[in-house]
């Protein structure tokens, strides 16, 4: 029988805001256990939740970059449930009336668009962290991370496949970056996807029984555990066993999907509008702001770049990756002054393997844009030559210095005084008569050892344009 | 020197005639004196003395306010910083909160002096004072009855004279029913008016703190400081408040009063009734109009009551769960016995029925048919009110259908209990503003008036009590043996 | 509406509520005479009504992206019932 999958994604993305959700504690990453959970964080008796502004901005840029119904009255709601990193025993979350309603994301797999549907965003407390590490047979908990503002992306059941699940993924993290609403650290957990997986026979309407994995956590990581729950349930189904509904965590080091039965035990998470917290009022004016603050979206920049500076499908999407590596390519461009094809070159050539081998990301490249402009420019107005300017790039990466300093320290400017040019032709055609003949008898492809003894003599600084020239008509005198 | 009103007492500080450490030291003497009340939970009897002392200098600077070096009690509902805060439970009673609540704090700045915490039925949930961990406080007008709940401390040491004045909170009921049984005025406020802040809520939509005092006047000055806006709760609103003392002389003349007919109907006590006939005709001669009013709704206010408290207490009370505070059980052997053994253990047994009637109340399957029914009902109780106060400027009536039983005679039935709450809950549900004042006695006993105004007419209600008590004397009386 | 025992034990589950097994039928009384009481609600035609949260027809004030509070873990955890290196601790979480 010929299966068809069913995906869908809730993502949890933390919202990059200084102070929590609910609580004036900082949301910085790494801070020592516990330093950063305030009264209201730690659930203290009578302490009372107040909302954080910039969690309802970066959760209505979100929804207009997905040109999502923005609800004009959004309520907060308790989720009830026992945990010990959940220190009110409710989670204060959004039911019935989430702040972001109806979207969409467009993906690209292989080639083909595809539209993903949202079904919601909504707006949350983070819980805290169970540590597990042995304390005399004890679990710790660290409640910093409690109150961290989340927005809960839910997605439609629109995947057919892991892989369009990975790029449904990819790109929302690409948004939500591009948005400044979450920095996006996977490892840090800022970013969390649990998937909805089911089978159905091919051609049947009726969507199969859903298993939920659990906090998977990067993109290769979904794509397994997805696979292999796509290929566990077949087996199962085609073994006469039927899939039940539960949640299963994924095990990326035996890489394989199993059953969480305690968490599921009995859920009735009893949700009911927080009375400690009134209906949350979005206005048309409040919407017309933030859309008309909202940043240049990853698809049209895309699209404005190729056509702008006529970039194939492939520089324009690696120049959009991020909104920092667009950024920075357009700084590069403006202010070395050199034509888009030469900045490309240089970004997604030198500057990405430099990036890469050294781990960095674009906004912590020891070469700022100004310096790398510094460098093409001196590539265009000839006074070095591209070999000579990789070499200035590595001392770049290594120093401060601007590429002016680095070539007049060490004198790499290209001579372009043809006297001195002239002199050592001269003397190259005096020491090689044998080859001058071989040359003048119709051997053109002699040129190309005088132009590189000429060059090596001058340490290639010479202007090879002007080489050219001048060897020419001596050779043909 | 304890019979005094707060003004008097104010004055008394000013001219010299007695310091706020002489004043202290007779009050707590009070409280040792009447420790069989069992009013109090906790006497912080150093950090008055010392806060006295303070108060002392700062009325000899000339910088005091009404309230510096005044004796006042905190019902244990409000969070004290480093002083034991129990809420009247055992899971509490290990519990030093680590931060002031807004009102708490608001006193302190004012000057006034914390003589100690106030006994309180379990999380404010009783009508008695019975369900309290430390257990029953006695009503001082007859040692075998209740002083009513939850604010049965409260209500018990300001009529026994233990403290000057005292704060209460009220859900249901509970600041309005306890000052009507122990003969002493007390105010609900509006809902938002006064902060939560601090506050250990039972039901967060309902729970509001108010003055508990002698007099209208008193309770003016109190509310001055408790009222207004706090950034800290979400609930609080902003908006002005009044000079409360500044209207207490205006006059009654073309008053509208409404008199519920539900209100007087086959519940009440004919001796009630007739007590709060004459309270009645106190304010005809004050130059009021009076009306019968029809308010149909009430009569399913204790139901309504009785799902949205519980529902709200059942989460507001998951944080007692023996992890960061609290108490918590011996040798947990996994997760769910710790839960369950800390909360089985530290909680009591209303406090336990009503978590377990929420509970019920929000699972899968019956939300609709009673939480949305509840919030439904709200809503037209809430309307009632609306209507009437279009129509009437106050709306009077009893407190509690009988004056205070005995100890022990309706806790074995908690549904009694809940039902003498008839006349207090439906204004938690709308959210206006009440007041219980003395007004007379039924065998010995205390009856409360009930003044029930609009949104943020704390005001209005203070004149209209205060102008009773310019022409009675009810609020004066002292039970015999506290004199 | 009566309740038994066993409703009794399962919502006591759910509130992690420990209850002694001889109050159980003590309590399934008591809770069956409140679901009778609010039985009473269903007399009354609430269709077209809509549903009441808070008392006054607020709209949530929101706070400005600042952070106020400083570290007070010293305090805060002088009364909790164990903690260590700084973390509260809770027997086994088992996942």
């Amino acid at each position: 029988m010929e299966w068809e999958t069913v995906i869908g994604l809730e993502i949890h993305t933390q919202l990059a805001t200084k102070s929590k959700i609910f609580s004036g504690a900082s949301t910085a990453y790494g801070a020592e256990p516990n330093t950063q959970a305030c009264a209201v964080d730690l659930g203290l008796p009578g302490v009372l939740p107040v909302l954080n502004e910039e969690a309802v901005h970066k959760a209505v840029i979100f929804g207009m970059a997905i040109e999502a119904e923005i609800a004009p009255y959004s309520v907060f709601a308790r989720k009830n449930y026992f945990y010990p990193d959940l220190p009110k025993g409710y989670q204060i979350s959004q039911m019935e009336l989430p702040i972001v309603g109806n979207g969409h994301l467009d993906i690209e797999v292989d080639g083909i668009m595809k539209r993903i549907g949202i079904t919601r965003a909504h707006l949350e407390e983070d819980a805290g962290k169970s540590l597990h590490e042995d304390f005399h047979g004890l679990t710790g908990i660290d409640l910093n991370r409690a109150g961290t503002p989340l927005l809960e992306i839910v997605s439609e059941p629109d995947m057919r496949s892991a892989k369009e699940a990975v790029a449904y993924m990819k790109k929302l993290h690409e948004l939500v970056r591009y948005l400044d609403i979450c920095d996006g650290n996977m490892q840090e957990g800022s970013f969390r996807c649990d998937a909805n997986v089911s089978v159905r026979p091919k051609g049947q309407k009726k969507y199969g029984t859903r298993a939920e994995i659990k906090n998977i956590n990067s993109f290769k990581f979904v794509e397994k555990a997805i696979n292999h729950e796509i290929e566990r349930q077949i087996e199962l189904i085609e073994n006469g066993g039927r899939v039940i509904q539960e949640t299963r965590l994924y095990d990326s080091v035996k890489d394989e999907t199993r059953s969480m039965r305690s968490k599921e035990e009995a859920n009735d998470y009893r949700y009911f509008p927080d009375p400690d917290l009134l209906p949350v009022l979005i206005s048309e004016d409040y919407k017309t702001v933030v859309k008309a603050q909202l940043p240049e979206l990853p698809q049209a920049k895309k699209h404005r770049f190729k056509d702008q500076y006529a970039l194939d499908e492939e520089n324009a999407a690696i120049l959009t990756y991020s909104c920092q590596m667009a950024d920075y390519f357009e700084r590069v461009l403006k202010e070395s002054g050199c034509e888009a094809k030469l900045c490309v070159n240089w970004i997604t050539g030198e500057l990405s393997a430099a990036l890469n081998k050294a781990g960095l990301e674009i906004m912590d490249s020891p070469v700022g844009s100004e310096r790398l402009a510094g460098l093409l420019a001196r590539i265009r107005d000839n006074t070095i030559s591209g070999k000579i300017a990789k070499q200035v790039f590595e001392e770049m990466w290594q120093s401060t210095a601007t590429a002016d300093e680095i070539i007049a320290a060490k004198g790499l400017k290209q001579i372009t005084d043809t006297g001195a040019i002239e002199a050592i032709i001269d003397k190259i055609i005096a020491d090689n008569p044998g080859q001058v003949e071989q040359y003048r008898s119709g051997k053109d492809k002699v040129f190309a050892f005088f132009v590189g003894q000429v060059m090596k003599e001058m340490q290639g600084k010479a202007n090879p344009a002007e080489v050219n020239k001048m060897l020419k008509v001596k050779l043909n005198q | 020197m304890h019979t005094k009103t707060l003004i008097e007492l104010a004055q008394g500080l000013r001219s010299g005639e007695f310091s706020s450490v002489e004043l202290t030291q007779i009050f707590l003497n009070r409280i040792k004196q009447h420790q069989h009340l069992n009013a109090y939970i906790t006497v912080t009897e150093e950090a008055a003395l010392q806060n006295a002392k303070a108060a002392d200098v700062r009325l000899a600077n000339g910088k005091a306010e009404l309230l510096t070096g005044i004796p006042i009690a905190q019902k244990d509902i409000f969070c004290t910083l480093d002083v034991k805060t129990t809420c009247g439970s055992k899971m509490l009673d290990n519990f030093t909160a680590p931060y002031n609540a807004t009102i708490v704090e608001k006193f302190n700045q004012a000057g006034a002096v914390m003589l100690g915490k106030l006994n309180m039925d379990e999380f404010a949930m009783g009508s008695s004072n019975e369900t309290s961990y430390y257990g029953v406080v006695k009503n001082p007008w007859n040692t075998h009855t209740v002083p009513g709940g939850s604010s049965g401390g409260s209500a018990a040491a300001v009529a026994a004279r233990l403290a000057v004045c005292a704060t209460g909170t009220d859900t249901g009921g509970s600041i309005r029913q306890p000052a009507a049984l122990c003969g002493i005025t007390g105010l609900k406020p509006t809902y938002g008016r006064v902060s939560r802040y601090g506050m250990i809520a039972y039901a967060s939509s309902l729970d509001q703190g108010g003055p508990m005092t002698h007099s209208a006047e008193d309770a003016a000055i109190l509310l001055q400081t408790m009222a207004g806006f706090d950034e800290k709760d979400s609930t609080s609103v902003d908006c002005p408040v009044p000079d409360y003392r500044a209207g207490l002389n205006n006059s009654l003349a073309g008053l509208k009063i409404g008199l519920p007919k539900e209100f007087f109907g086959n519940g009440l006590s004919s001796n009630m009734a007739a007590t709060l006939e004459t309270a009645i005709n106190e304010y005809r001669k004050l130059g009021a109009e009076i009306k019968e009013i029809s308010m149909p709704n009430l009569k399913l206010a204790i139901p309504a009551y009785y799902v949205i408290a519980p529902a709200e207490c059942s989460a507001n009370l998951s944080r007692f769960d023996g992890v960061r505070y609290g108490y918590r059980c011996e040798n947990p052997v996994d997760l769910t016995d710790l839960y369950t053994r800390s909360r089985g253990e530290g909680f009591g047994k209303e406090v336990k029925r009503r978590i377990l009637m929420g509970t019920y109340a929000l699972s899968a399957g019956y939300y609709d048919a009673y939480y949305i029914k509840a919030q439904k009902i709200r809503r037209l109780i809430s309307e009632d009110f609306k209507n009437a106060l279009a129509k009437v400027d106050v709306i009077m009536g009893p407190v509690t259908p009988t004056t205070a039983f005995g100890i022990g005679e309706k806790i074995g039935n908690p549904i009694e209990m809940y039902l003498s709450d008839i006349y207090t809950i439906a204004i938690n549900l709308a959210g206006v503003p009440a007041m219980s004042i003395p007004a007379g006695f039924v065998a010995g006993m205390p009856v409360g008036l009930q003044i029930i105004g609009n949104y943020f007419a704390e005001d209005s209600l203070l004149n209209i009590a205060y102008q009773y008590q310019q022409v009675t004397d009810w609020h004066q009386h002292t039970p015999k043996g506290f004199e | 509406m009566s309740l038994t025992a066993d409703d009794v034990n399962k919502i006591a589950h759910l509130a992690r509520l420990g209850i002694d097994k001889h109050d159980i039928e003590s309590y399934a009384k008591d809770l069956s005479g409140m679901l009778d009481l609010m039985t009473r609600m269903g007399e009354l035609n609430t269709d077209d009504v809509e549903p009441m949260a808070h008392p006054m027809d607020q709209v949530q004030r929101l706070r400005p992206d600042v952070v106020t509070e400083q570290n007070n873990r010293k305090k805060f955890q002088a009364i909790a019932p164990q903690v260590e290196a700084g973390l509260y601790l809770v027997p086994k979480v088992i996942e």
